[in-house]
């Protein structure tokens, strides 16, 4: 692996950010219906603390937190937690994306309050898992022989 | 071809200003977008959505009601968006990167 300094002081600071970067990016997430925030800026802190340990201590070490294959599938998974909210409305005799049909056993209005914050995590995972996986193919597939474990 | 270029460019930025100029106050309560009825005699959106966002979906933040509920279907193409991004980067990048590769030789390949 080439392309990073093998350094304790960087690897180690940088260990030590990140958690805090993930706890303050689920609270964007979820605060995002009282105040600034949502799936789309949640998603991109999240993709920064999974670039920022690929950058400190490589790609190869970073394999542990988030896999190289992972970033595909994981924002087709965020984009299909979005259309599947609102299919499922369809199915339940509503409208595309009418929230307020989810069977979550609440009142309507809380419903709909519910159905924003699944596809605010839907939309989170999606730009995640696509900024990591960008960065992972402009990086390539250097280390892609031999288990990912190996680090 | 310089000159030309700059005077175009200050001619447009004076249209620009001249059209910015005659817009209404942003706080004017009685331009067109803050009437509760439109000067066409149609109903304003943006009233609905200020009376109504918290008894909708019990949310005190206005802006993710409008963004994830009222206009849930721009939202769900933006993120579209940026999944079909996602997927076109794959392609081009990591083709590139496999030509690099064969024309190199094996031993750059493992690492």
């Amino acid at each position: 692996m080439r392309g990073y300094y093998d350094d304790r002081i960087v690897a180690l600071s940088s260990r030590l950010v990140v958690p805090f970067i993930q706890l303050f990016a689920l609270y964007v997430v979820f605060h995002g219906h009282y105040s600034p925030g949502g799936g789309f800026q949640g998603g991109a802190m999240l993709a920064a603390s999974f670039l920022l340990i690929r950058l400190s201590v490589g790609t190869d070490g970073a394999q542990l937190q988030f896999r190289k294959g992972w970033g595909t599938p994981g924002s087709s998974i965020g984009t299909l937690v979005y259309l599947m909210t609102g299919i499922f409305a369809l199915i339940l005799g509503g409208y595309f994306l009418d929230y307020s049909l989810l069977p979550l056993g609440m009142g309507e209005a809380e419903t709909r309050g519910m159905g924003i914050l699944i596809v605010e995590i839907g939309v989170a995972i999606a730009v995640a898992c696509t900024l990591t996986a960008i960065y992972d193919d402009l990086v390539g597939e250097e280390g892609r022989s031999g288990s990912p474990h190996d680090a | 071809m310089k000159r030309l270029v700059l005077l175009v460019l200050t001619s447009f930025a004076a249209l620009m200003l001249y059209g910015v100029s005659t817009l209404p106050d942003r706080a004017d309560p009685h331009a067109p977008a803050n009437l509760e009825v439109s000067p066409a005699g149609s109903p304003v959106a943006q009233d609905y959505y200020i009376r109504h966002a918290y008894e909708d979906a019990h949310t005190p933040n206005m802006v993710t009601v409008i963004l994830a509920d009222y206009r849930g279907y721009d939202t769900l193409g933006e993120t579209t968006v940026i999944f079909a991004a996602g997927l076109a980067c794959f392609p081009i990048l990591r083709g590139r990167r496999r030509e690099d590769l064969e024309g190199s030789g094996e031993e750059d390949t493992g690492s």
